[in-house]
């Protein structure tokens, strides 16, 4: 076999890449016949419920479980946290009951009797001043980057203070700005939890889960057994967006549970529990000077930030500040507030939709200030940004953006607009970055003599689509229609791959199944040469037949190359390691996003007319699926930039929206018109493939911040923008 | 959510016969769209649950009595009151049932479980009762959806149903029955609902052993009504302010106006001094914002909750407007 050089196909050669596919698995999403965690039953399987602790802060005291233990049906009562163990967050799971039916668990659950000792409560991660008269802030990560080094005359330990203050001194304009964005939940439709039997002394778990093949060692280190003792299965996920990597306390105890009884056990979530405690995205606020010159070019930025990640308190968005607009002298400092929530996780672009919200607008108030398009200055302030992408492909994406936007016809300066009624238009924008990596990925590629294609990785599908990029890539590479391929993911027992978190599974798995095909396929050309009396060089595989190029004539059906073979399959196994250099993948991407927002003065109700999505990621797998990816994110920006929040009693630290009947989200009709526009010129196609799932999160959030500024001449500092912040903030500015 | 035991009477006396004197042993079933939620988060753990949607005195809509009145059953669907060609006159009831924005909800929900939904407040929905200990939890912790009316007393929460203020400002009365056949009450639908003073009492003034069974809406051909609700979005949720006001229109002179606000006070809320800056007045928007003005004049605001004062004064005066078919200059119009 020649030595295979992995390569993609170029756009003109290329028969399914690039091409709008459907879903391979659309029609049993569609139909609910596709089975998620939460609907798989096993026989004589017991239901778990939990007690949650309904404080923010105690110590447990005595727990009583015999009334539980009694009631009819109940089978077993495990303790989670016992007597004297300090529980820091409102959710925190006590003990669990497991019984014949739901009803019967829950019934235990309510006569289960704990007595807790309380402790002092702080939640109010946006008060930096009483987060500090309370003893519950943490210094976090500060940098300083100043273009100019101290003379030898210059005192060092003064140098930053005072140069700081003489490029604010030479700023013509100065923004003095407050910005800010709540905590939010993941909110998984489908809540966290695993239907998990033992047999044997083997564990086989279906999870909900983004991380298919690295969940079993987390199972096996806990139980003290080892991760060959432990099947993972996940065929789909309702939900994960960073908060579904790790089998959970609960899901260990589900299987301590299912050991004790020697039964099957269910243990889903109920909607409280999961957004108390199965993911949330930490909160930030920042205080912030910005300076620029005379141009809107900024020179100085100087900003104070707080927030929480719950208990831990640890930082991580400052690292993203300023966020990709980074002038040449910068600042940030940044304090940790430790409160009574649970710990945060990943959710979608880790730490960038907050930097963004809370950097982009103190540039758009710099335009608002100058009373000048705020699209000049951001396209003039791409000549200093910090980001994994060239500022030439932002400069392409904002003119594009800007024509789908439609933005110099409807361009108005802050505050200016045409008022009809109570209503006022505005404009915003911003722009993104991410790396997208492909993550580290192992395929198993099987042909069969008869022609049959059959593909095994350890991958999951949290909604990228990524049954259908396998089977295109197989497709593609094989010369055969996606239909041909039978996919294979989902569980610990196929060949890893790594987990669906940082944008890393589309590359990934394309990366392995590609590297695999392109294998497979150059045996199978060896094999065919001979019969076709041309060297292995000068064959394709397309169309269903193997056959030299050029030479429609010369040709073998793929039932009879693959007979070639003779008795015995032919398996392939490629990888691909992450962060290895690669001709198939690349990382970094950028994109830009731009909001039309309506909002009605009277009432500070803001409404989506539009938002137009411009994103790069090097070469497209499926712009159908591509898109769809685009379209999520984007929602799930409008969420956070007008409507979810978590909402937490300011004494109590009860979480007091944890239902969805409190816990708002938008709905079809707040969703306004959505354009994406994929950026793929051959300069990004070259590059190979990177990851889409994050970036489209990022930017909407402070795109909508700055539309509903445009239109009001008003900013409404903190995301949400619900009606009471906009009326807040009329009111302060004395406009009502 | 406890075991109990469930009924399905086919007629109002046994209907009646299943109930318990002893408030909170029984709970009436009609959609499920509320009570099944406040059972499994046992809010309510009643004994015994009665669907009463196969009673077939609580069925129907029609015309009743001398005066022509409409009756409707407590357990119509909404969205057979929607589809109903005899209430297109009622624009308020119909502006309504369609500000619900679930075709889900419409479907389930019945004409008397909508009524006397349960409040929303987070504290009453957590498990600290309907007052939250005497308020006072309200008062130190998140008040924004909470009254801004009304709120004088240890109830701070706001009262539930969309359908109320609209019904009220239409001059709809409530018929109850109970403990017997014979024992029957009507009443002015805002009586219906009560501010409770003391934890155990409800929103409404219902005995355990009494059933809603029709609501009685005058039929009045000059009347012209809508209903105006400010929504934090396009889903179901429960507007943050709403007002339905309903006019008695001679040329472009209010005659007669009856506004009442939802969402605003522990009862549907009837705004008089609102009626009154417009009865007499050709409408214009001065004299509809002058009405707005009036309905918030007494507001009382809590710690976290006074936009809702420019929120529900806007609502008044949009559903103003709406009524008297001016446009109102904001969304949903």
């Amino acid at each position: 076999m020649a030595n295979v050089i992995y390569s993609w196909p170029s756009a003109d050669e290329a028969k399914v890449l690039g091409k709008r596919r459907d879903r391979l698995d659309g029609l049993v999403k569609a139909t609910g016949a596709a089975k998620y965690t939460y609907d798989i039953n096993l026989d004589k399987q017991l239901i778990v419920k939990a007690l949650d602790c309904p404080h923010a802060h105690c110590r447990v005291g005595s727990i009583d479980t015999i009334a539980a233990e009694r009631v009819a049906g109940v089978v077993h009562v495990h303790i989670l946290r016992p007597p004297s163990t300090e529980i820091q967050f409102q959710g925190d799971l006590i003990a669990a009951v497991a019984a014949e039916t739901e009803g019967a668990a829950n019934e235990g659950v309510a006569k289960i009797k704990v007595q807790y000792e309380m402790l002092d409560v702080f939640v109010r991660d946006d008060d930096l001043e009483a987060a500090t008269d309370f003893g519950r802030t943490k210094k976090a990560g500060g940098k300083t980057e100043l273009e100019r080094e101290p003379t030898d005359d210059e005192d060092e330990d003064e140098f930053e203070e005072k140069e700081i203050s003489r490029l604010f001194k030479e700023s013509k304009y100065i923004v003095e700005g407050y910005y800010g964005i709540n905590a939010i939940t993941h909110c998984c439709l489908e809540p966290h939890g695993a239907t998990l039997e033992w047999k044997g002394d083997k564990l086989d778990v279906h999870l909900s889960t983004q991380n298919v093949s690295r969940t079993d060692d987390g199972f096996a280190d806990a139980l003290e057994i080892t991760a060959d003792d432990v099947d993972v299965h996940c065929d789909y996920v309702g939900g994960g967006f960073g908060s579904k990597f790790a089998p959970d306390y609960w899901g260990i105890a589900a299987a301590q549970i299912a050991k004790k009884t020697g039964r099957p056990v269910k243990w889903m979530l109920d909607r409280d529990q999961e957004l108390k405690i199965a993911g949330n995205r930490p909160s930030g606020y920042v205080k912030v000077r910005l300076g620029a010159d005379d141009d809107g070019m900024a020179i100085v930025w100087d900003s104070q930030q707080w927030g929480s990640k719950g208990i831990t308190g640890s930082g991580g968005i400052e690292n993203a500040m300023p966020y990709v607009y980074r002038p040449k002298n910068f600042r940030r400092r940044a304090t940790s507030i430790l409160t009574n929530a649970d710990v945060a996780r990943a959710w979608r672009a880790p730490t960038h939709p907050q930097a963004c919200a809370m950097s982009q607008t103190a540039y758009d108030d710099l335009a608002a200030m100058m009373g000048v398009d705020s699209y000049d200055i951001f396209m003039k302030n791409l000549a200093n940004i910090s980001s994994r992408q060239k500022a030439e492909v932002y400069v392409e994406e904002m003119k594009i953006g800007a024509k789908l936007m439609d933005w110099n016809e409807k361009w108005h300066p802050h505050g200016k607009g045409p008022t009809e009624g109570s209503i006022v238009e505005g404009l915003g924008m911003a722009i993104h970055e991410w790396g997208g990596v492909a993550n580290t990925s192992n395929c198993l590629l099987r042909i069969h003599p008869d022609g049959g294609v059959e593909s095994y990785c350890g991958t999951q599908d949290v909604g990228t689509g990524t049954r259908t990029v396998c089977a295109m890539v197989l497709a593609e590479t094989l010369g055969l229609s996606e239909e041909a391929i039978t996919v294979n993911i989902g569980s610990s027992k196929y060949p890893m791959s790594g987990a669906s978190g940082g944008s890393t599974t589309v590359g990934a798995v394309s990366e392995s199944h590609r590297r695999a095909a392109q294998d497979a396929i150059a045996k199978i050309f060896d094999l065919a040469a001979p019969k076709l009396g041309v060297n292995s060089g000068a064959l394709e595989a397309s169309n269903g037949r193997v056959g030299v190029k050029g030479n429609a004539s010369k040709s073998l059906s793929w039932k009879e190359a693959c007979g070639l073979l003779g008795i015995n399959p032919l398996e392939v196994t490629a990888n691909h390691v992450r962060g290895t250099k690669s001709p198939l993948s690349d990382v970094g991407v950028g994109g830009v996003q731009m909001a039309h927002v309506a909002v009605d003065k009277e009432t500070g109700v803001v409404k989506m007319k539009k938002l137009v999505a411009v994103q790069d990621i090097g070469l497209i797998i499926n712009p159908k699926m591509a898109e769809s990816q685009i379209y999520g994110a984007v929602i799930q920006a409008i969420a956070y930039a007008l409507f979810e929040q978590r909402i937490m009693d300011p004494k109590t630290g009860a979480f007091l929206n944890a239902e969805l009947a409190d816990y708002r989200l938008p709905w079809l009709g707040d969703i306004g018109e959505i354009v994406v526009h994929l950026y793929e010129p051959q300069s990004e196609r070259q590059r190979g493939v990177i990851g889409l799932g994050e970036p489209p999160v990022i930017s909407g959030g402070a795109a909508i911040s700055n539309a509903v500024c445009n239109a009001l001449g008003v900013r409404v500092p903190v995301l949400p923008l619900t009606p009471k912040r906009v009326l807040d903030a009329l009111r302060q500015a004395g406009v009502t | 959510m406890n075991n109990f035991e469930y009924a399905q009477p086919r007629n109002l006396s046994e209907l009646l016969d299943l109930l318990s004197p002893e408030s909170g042993k029984t709970e009436l079933l009609g959609g499920g769209t509320d009570l099944v939620g406040l059972m499994k988060k046992m809010i309510v753990t009643p004994d015994r649950v009665v669907n009463v949607c196969d009673v077939a005195e609580l069925q129907g809509i029609e015309r009743g009595g001398q005066s022509g009145d409409l009756l409707l059953g407590a357990a119509v669907r909404l969205d057979e009151l929607l589809a109903e060609p005899q209430l297109e006159p009622f624009g308020a009831l119909k502006d309504a049932i369609r500000g619900t924005a679930s075709g889900q909800f419409q479907a389930q929900s019945t004409l008397g479980g909508e009524l006397l939904r349960r409040p929303r407040c987070w504290y009453f929905r957590d498990g600290h009762g309907l007052l939250a200990g005497d308020g006072k939890m309200i008062i130190d912790g998140d008040s924004r959806w909470h009254a801004i009316l009304g709120n004088s007393g240890p109830a701070k929460f706001v009262n539930a149903s969309r359908l109320a203020p609209a019904l009220i400002a239409l001059g709809a009365k409530a018929l109850l029955i109970g403990p017997t056949l014979e024992d029957r009450r009507e009443l002015l639908l805002e009586d219906l609902y009560r501010t409770p003073v003391h934890e155990g009492e409800r929103e409404n003034v219902l005995r355990p052993h009494e059933v809603l069974t029709r609501v009685i809406l005058p039929t009045r051909p000059d009347v012209t009504s809508a209903t105006y609700e400010v929504r934090h979005g396009e889903g179901p949720n429960e507007p943050l302010a709403a007002a339905a006001a309903a006019l008695q229109l001679e040329g472009n002179v209010v005659r007669d106006a009856k506004v009442a606000l939802g969402h605003v006070a522990p009862t549907p809320w009837v705004a008089a001094e609102a009626a009154r800056e417009i009865i007499g007045q050709p409408i214009s928007d001065y004299v509809a914002q002058a009405a707005g003005r009036a309905a918030v004049a007494l507001a009382t605001p809590l710690k976290d909750n006074e936009y809702k004062i420019q929120v529900a004064k806007v609502a008044v005066s949009r559903a103003i407007l709406q009524a008297a078919r001016l446009p109102t200059g904001g969304f949903y119009a």
